[in-house]
């Protein structure tokens, strides 16, 4: 009954050209550093680099910082909000959407302006850097913990924990976040996989981070950058294949990103 | 005794804190606290730096100093890889959710391209540009496939990755899969109904797209676009790790600002900053709004 669907075989063929072209083009490059064979020469490259253990080291440790103060700060935040301030949400709701309005080059000047001088030198320390990635890390922790938290009965939960004579801190360590286990999964994934790639804050905050090591073998290797494209990209497919692993059915919303 | 119920109800009251005056607010202090040392400071900041002169005296001379040719260029040269990424993005991307949500494909393929979608649109940055270069480079797999096979010399006829065009078309890679993420849900939002009552007036399909459902998507679809534009206009890292420096875009002229002062006046800098984040919340407010307008049917 149904007529061949010429047109949208089209699209979607022209489309699928387009997304995997470019990843066929760098697999295949990335494999021909040695003149006429396939071989990993360029990825055992890339990993004999030195400068790639640490600055994916450093990078790692960024991520991990990154996903611990976020998590921290955003889970008492969404919670109260959702037991105690729900008028406070919209308002909430739009601070975690700034990072999207305001573009990483215009955030790491306004960063660099602001920390450079007295009374408040921070550019020399890290935790600027760890600072602006977690606020880069609001909107996807934000979704992912108020979905996670949409889907429990915060209140009863809450009630249920104080009448056992629980305070705060165990409301919050012991009851909620191993509920929101799945949902905090799919935030942190996420930023991992900004916070490594990540350029343009770390560039100029002057951090041997792994995408400025990225940039730098771009500028002057020939077959290790499409090895780095790939091992980088790898890295994201993981995180966003674990996402869904995790968490079927929002993780789609949560992946819309900002731009780079 | 009356006393300690009074303190008692007070005590109930505020945790349930619905009535009256309660301190609950206090409990987001530490994040709002955050974002402000983190963001809004940093960039309110740059604001109150466009308005002033080195000496911190208040004048717009920055703002006027914004309609030098050079700076104007960059801006025009941002908006014009914004617009047109935002529409062949937009249209490619439209076309492509139609063909996933109401194409009577397999659902595999669906399920795959919003996956994909997914990454790709994620996929910006460095590894993209590195990607583009392993493809579209003077010795990229696509550039030496048309030469060896079909003869053709692109770089001879006036294609070069590192300009415009080629531009352009790296940022595609994240701009189309950004739309098609978010029309696939709206597509799939048309009801079945509307349909049918079109077709038992005796409307042909044509009709029907015409009449009733892009008039419905039609906010969102240039909603989308602008958001495209905004996701285009803000890019930096993508453009840098391209281009170096080649190309005159705002975001790498802020960058070339940042490490060697090229337009010898810091707080003109400032000016060049606030000019984007007005553009960018332009975008995203029109965005918004437009969104609304097609949820209102969608619901």
């Amino acid at each position: 009954m149904k007529k061949v669907a010429f047109w949208p075989w089209l699209w979607v063929v022209l489309g699928g050209l387009y997304f995997l072209l470019p990843l066929y083009a760098t697999l295949d490059f990335s494999l021909r550093a040695k003149r006429g064979v396939l071989g990993l020469t360029a990825y055992a490259s890339v990993l004999h680099n030195p400068k790639f253990v640490q600055t994916f080291a450093f990078s790692l440790r960024m991520a991990v910082f990154t996903i611990v103060v976020s998590i921290l700060l955003m889970v008492p935040t969404v919670y109260w909000v959702h037991l105690r301030v729900p008028r406070l949400r919209p308002m909430v709701e739009f601070v975690t959407l700034l990072p999207f309005v305001v573009p990483a080059i215009v955030h790491v000047f306004g960063l660099i302006k602001t920390y450079s001088q007295p009374p408040l030198v921070l550019v020399v320390s890290p935790a600027l850097l760890v600072g602006a990635y977690v606020v880069l890390s609001f909107p996807y922790m934000y979704r992912a913990i108020d979905t996670g938290l949409r889907a429990l009965d915060v209140r009863t939960l809450t009630e249920a924990a104080q009448s056992l004579g629980a305070g705060w801190g165990t409301i919050l360590f012991r009851v909620i976040l191993p509920n929101l286990r799945v949902a905090l999964l799919s935030g942190a994934f996420l930023t991992f996989s900004i916070v490594m790639g990540e350029l343009t804050l770390a560039l100029y905050l002057a951090w041997p981070a792994f995408g400025p090591f990225m940039y730098q073998i771009g500028q002057n290797r020939a077959y290790e950058p499409a090895a780095l494209a790939i091992i980088s990209l790898a890295l994201t497919w993981l995180s966003i294949g674990l996402i869904q692993l995790f968490g079927r059915g929002h993780a789609g919303q949560a992946q819309i990103a900002g731009a780079k | 005794m009356s006393q300690l119920v009074q303190v008692e109800a007070q005590t109930a009251r505020m945790q349930v804190g619905r009535r009256g005056w309660d301190w609950s607010w206090l409990g987001v202090i530490p994040f709002f606290a955050f974002a402000v040392a983190f963001l809004i400071w940093p960039c309110f900041s740059l604001v109150l730096g466009s308005f002033q002169d080195p000496q911190g005296h208040w004048t717009l001379a920055n703002i006027r100093d914004l309609g030098q040719p050079f700076i104007l260029e960059a801006y025009w040269l941002s908006i014009r890889i914004s617009l047109v990424t935002a529409l062949v993005g937009g249209i490619f991307g439209f076309l492509l959710a139609y063909a996933v949500t109401q194409g009577g494909l397999p659902r595999f393929v669906r399920s795959g391209f919003l996956s994909f979608g997914g990454v790709a649109s994620n996929f910006a940055g460095v590894p993209l540009a590195l990607a583009f270069i392993a493809t579209l480079g003077r010795t990229g797999l696509v550039t030496a496939v048309l030469k060896t096979v079909f003869g053709i010399n692109i770089y001879d006829r006036g294609f070069n990755l590192y300009t415009f065009w080629g531009l352009s078309l790296t940022y595609l890679y994240f701009q189309f899969p950004l739309m098609l993420l978010i029309m696939a849900p709206a597509l799939d939002g048309l009801k079945r109904e509307w349909r049918e009552a079109a077709e038992n007036l005796g409307a042909t399909s044509g009709e029907y797209w015409r009449y009733v459902a892009l008039p419905i998507l039609m906010p969102s679809i240039l909603g989308t676009m602008v958001l495209l534009f905004g996701n285009a206009f803000g890019a930096q890292a993508t453009a840098f790790a391209l281009t170096g420096g080649s190309l005159n875009l705002t975001t790498i002229l802020i960058g070339q600002q940042i490490t060697g002062d090229v337009l010898h006046n810091p707080n003109l800098g400032y000016a060049l900053a606030l000019g984007m984040v007005v553009v960018m919340a332009v975008s995203i407010g029109l965005y918004t709004l437009l969104q609304r307008t097609t949820s209102k049917w969608l619901r």
